[in-house]
């Protein structure tokens, strides 16, 4: 593809759509689809041909549309409106535009779900069809990829990522633009540009939501990464619970590749660049970027010591760029935008936006793209529409197991990397859970450490026997059997994880058990000394009676 | 019988297990690819499958026994008859996962049922969710989770996927 042939396939697509009246969207991904969007889709389809509308109308399968608790969601171009709940008998008054059935189902975008919301990475989530590639590049995909090949030095492309301050949303938050420098000073001639798609928090589903809604703007990121870094060669790690995910980037890179905008002489230029896919088979340490790399040789997904850091040595001993879905999402707008422009969105610190995946007890469930810095109190009430009646809000749950819990006096901190550290939490990848007073903290604390203790590769004994440990010691308390040496033991146990753990896994395990000990003490310290677990959640009666 | 005989004459699991293999060159880093192709065609790894892909592949049978062993995904022994998925991501276990644990072991006394315990499956907004012979409940309950089974167990009992 040249820059010329990018300009037509966007114009024809274009004055396609000029023919269309109402293109109609069904969200096809996993909440939606759990939830009958499939057999909605088939409705409609037959519908517009049912009412000889096929040619004005057009009905195309999306990506997440963010409300997923109000799915099936449908979008109608012509009114720029959403309906909620949509089921195959309302397929008529969709084709037909008849609105006046969906009293309370219908959603603008100044409803306040969508209106406190900013969307550059789903930007096209819910509206374009991510199995069509003039679909991307109508929305003005590739252009990034095209400025950065035709117009740009890698050094430059390295300089634009560094300007915008963007940085890792893999939940570490490195910064980018290091990271790409150091892989491009490199002297190696061979290196790799990896995609960790290995996302396996509970609770976090941002980035399998982009990869199946745009997965061509992960591409095009990793192709920028590509020229940048001076590889030929990107993998895409995704995770193998996720099929709908794995195909829709299988169908996309193919398309990328048929229409050369990934292969040889990209842009008529002499950079090229390939991507393959590799599909992780249920490890979560494999999110940790050695076990990452041991993965994709066909190895036993275990961690390796660092130094060397991947930019140095990585996949086969070769400088590896290593950045998450939604980093490489960010970057087609960063290079056709500028930095300058990333970095005027969010707080100084943490430029730009971040998806949060909201889920628990709150009203409305989903997926939420605001800029970094968004109080949580924002988030969770004008966005999410607050607690439900009858429900006290406790905390909030971010980082996953790796992370800790934000409590009610905190519902005014930003929501940024450095705030959040400092109040014993962290971004995370962006999991978001409500938890109202019915949950035990204690409970939560010990769910964490028994993922953890599952999802230990074994290979480091702190890590390895840590978790068992503290675990068994979480257990304890929950049934109410522990003792006031049980918090000191905690302690210790936690700092030696921190210290000594050979990996991220290893050395966050403890983050969840911190954080509810320091925001929650109270609750420890009743299902200790008193035998009691104020939220009601823990079986203790139960014990009792059978010890007594 | 003799069906038997003929279908493992041109068992055609074994000439796309060929085809999966040769697509990588018969490569060692493409071990983890290899067992999902092969899992995927035979429903799970047995130990003559693995010993034959270690010989394929010239890796050392204890390489590929490590490696499947390592990864959730990969299964020993062929699926029963039903399968129950129970996410327990952080969502769905505040919202009584661990519950419809219970409820479905509880009435697994045939044994004809392969429950496991999943990690989060990313509906977190529709939690609890079972993925109930392959297709996913959302927002499930005790009782609906108990009307479900007690369907399957009136129909007959008949596996949803025989003839696989």
């Amino acid at each position: 593809m040249t820059a010329e042939t990018l300009r037509q396939t966007r114009d024809a697509e274009l004055e396609r759509r000029k023919g269309i009246k109402n293109r109609i969207a069904c969200c096809t991904v996993a909440g939606c689809e759990s939830a009958g969007s499939g057999e909605v889709r088939a409705a409609l389809e037959r519908e517009a041909a049912a009412q000889g509308r096929a040619g004005e109308v057009e009905v195309r399968g999306t990506g997440c549309m963010g409300w997923c608790s109000r799915g099936p969601l449908v979008r109608c171009s012509s009114n720029d409106t959403i309906y909620a709940e949509v089921t195959p008998a309302d397929a008529p008054a969709l084709v037909s535009g008849d609105a006046g059935r969906f009293e309370g189902r219908a959603l603008t975008t100044e409803h306040p779900f969508y209106a406190g919301q900013r969307r550059l990475i789903l930007r096209n989530s819910g509206h374009a069809d991510p199995e069509r590639i003039a679909d991307y590049i109508a929305q003005g995909g590739y252009q990034g990829l095209l400025k950065a090949v035709t117009a740009m030095t890698p050094p430059d492309i390295v300089a634009e990522v560094k300007r915008s301050r963007l940085r890792g949303r893999g939940g570490a938050g490195y910064p980018t633009g290091l990271k790409w420098e150091l892989v491009a000073r490199h002297p190696s001639t061979v290196s790799y540009v990896v995609c960790n798609a290995d996302e396996g928090d509970p609770g976090a589903f941002m980035n399998r939501s982009v990869l199946e809604g745009d997965p061509h703007r992960v591409l095009e990121g990793m192709a920028i990464a590509g020229r940048a870094a001076g590889a030929e060669q990107g993998y895409i790690y995704a995770r193998g619970e996720s099929p709908l995910a794995i195909e829709r980037i299988r169908t996309a890179i193919e398309q990328a590749r048929r229409e050369g905008l990934l292969g040889s002489r990209i842009f008529d230029s002499n950079f090229q660049f390939q991507i393959d896919l590799r599909i992780g088979a249920g490890a979560y340490v494999c999110g940790e970027e050695t076990a990452l790399i041991k993965s994709i040789e066909g190895k036993r997904g275990q961690p390796a010591p660092r130094p060397p850091y991947p930019p140095e040595s990585g996949l086969w001993g070769h400088p590896t760029l290593i950045n998450n879905v939604e980093t490489f999402a960010n970057i087609p707008a960063i290079i056709e935008n500028g930095g300058d422009w990333f970095a005027s969105i969010g707080t100084a610190s943490s430029p730009g936006t971040k998806v949060f995946a909201v889920a628990g007890r709150v009203q409305r469930t989903g997926l939420v793209e605001v800029p970094i810095g968004t109080t949580l109190r924002t988030i969770l009430s004008d966005i999410c529409g607050g607690v439900p009646e009858g429900y006290e809000f406790k905390a909030a749950q971010t980082g996953g197991p790796a992370g800790g819990c934000i409590p009610a006096p905190f519902l005014d901190l930003p929501m940024d990397y450095d705030s959040l550290t400092r109040i014993g939490t962290m971004m995370g990848s962006g999991g978001l859970i409500v938890m109202d007073t019915s949950t035990c903290m204690v409970d939560v604390a010990r769910f964490f450490m028994e993922f953890c203790m599952d999802e230990s590769c074994g290979k480091c004994i702190p890590c390895r026997a840590g978790t068992v440990q503290m675990h068994s010691i979480l257990e304890r308390i929950t049934r109410g059997e522990g003792s006031e040496a049980d918090f000191w033991m905690l302690e210790e146990l936690s700092a030696l994880l921190r210290e000594a753990s050979l990996c991220g896994l290893g050395m966050a395990a403890p983050n969840p058990v911190l954080s509810t000990m320091r925001h929650f003490r109270g609750e420890y310290e009743a299902h200790v000394r008193e035998h009691h677990c104020p939220a009601g959640h823990c079986p203790i009666h139960a014990s009792e009676e059978v010890h007594s | 019988m003799s069906l038997d005989n003929a279908a493992q004459m041109t068992d055609p699991r074994e000439e796309a297990l060929e085809r999966a293999m040769a697509r990588y060159q018969y490569s060692g880093d493409a071990l983890i690819e290899v067992l999902h192709a092969a899992q995927q065609l035979y429903g799970y790894l047995s130990a003559p499958l693995l010993r034959k892909i270690a010989r394929r592949l010239m890796l050392p049978p204890s390489r590929v026994l490590g490696v499947a062993t390592f990864y959730h995904l990969f299964r020993f022994a062929p699926a029963q008859h039903h399968s129950a998925v129970v996410c327990l991501g952080t969502a769905c276990y505040a919202a009584g996962g661990t519950d419809l644990m219970a409820t479905l072991r509880r009435q697994d006394g045939d044994g004809g049922w392969t429950i496991e315990a999943g990690r989060c499956v990313g509906s977190c907004g529709l939690a609890p969710i079972v993925i109930y012979d392959g297709k996913p409940m959302s927002k499930v309950t005790r009782a609906q989770l108990e009307a479900r089974i007690k369907e399957t167990h009136d129909s007959g009992n008949t596996a949803p996927d025989a003839g696989r």
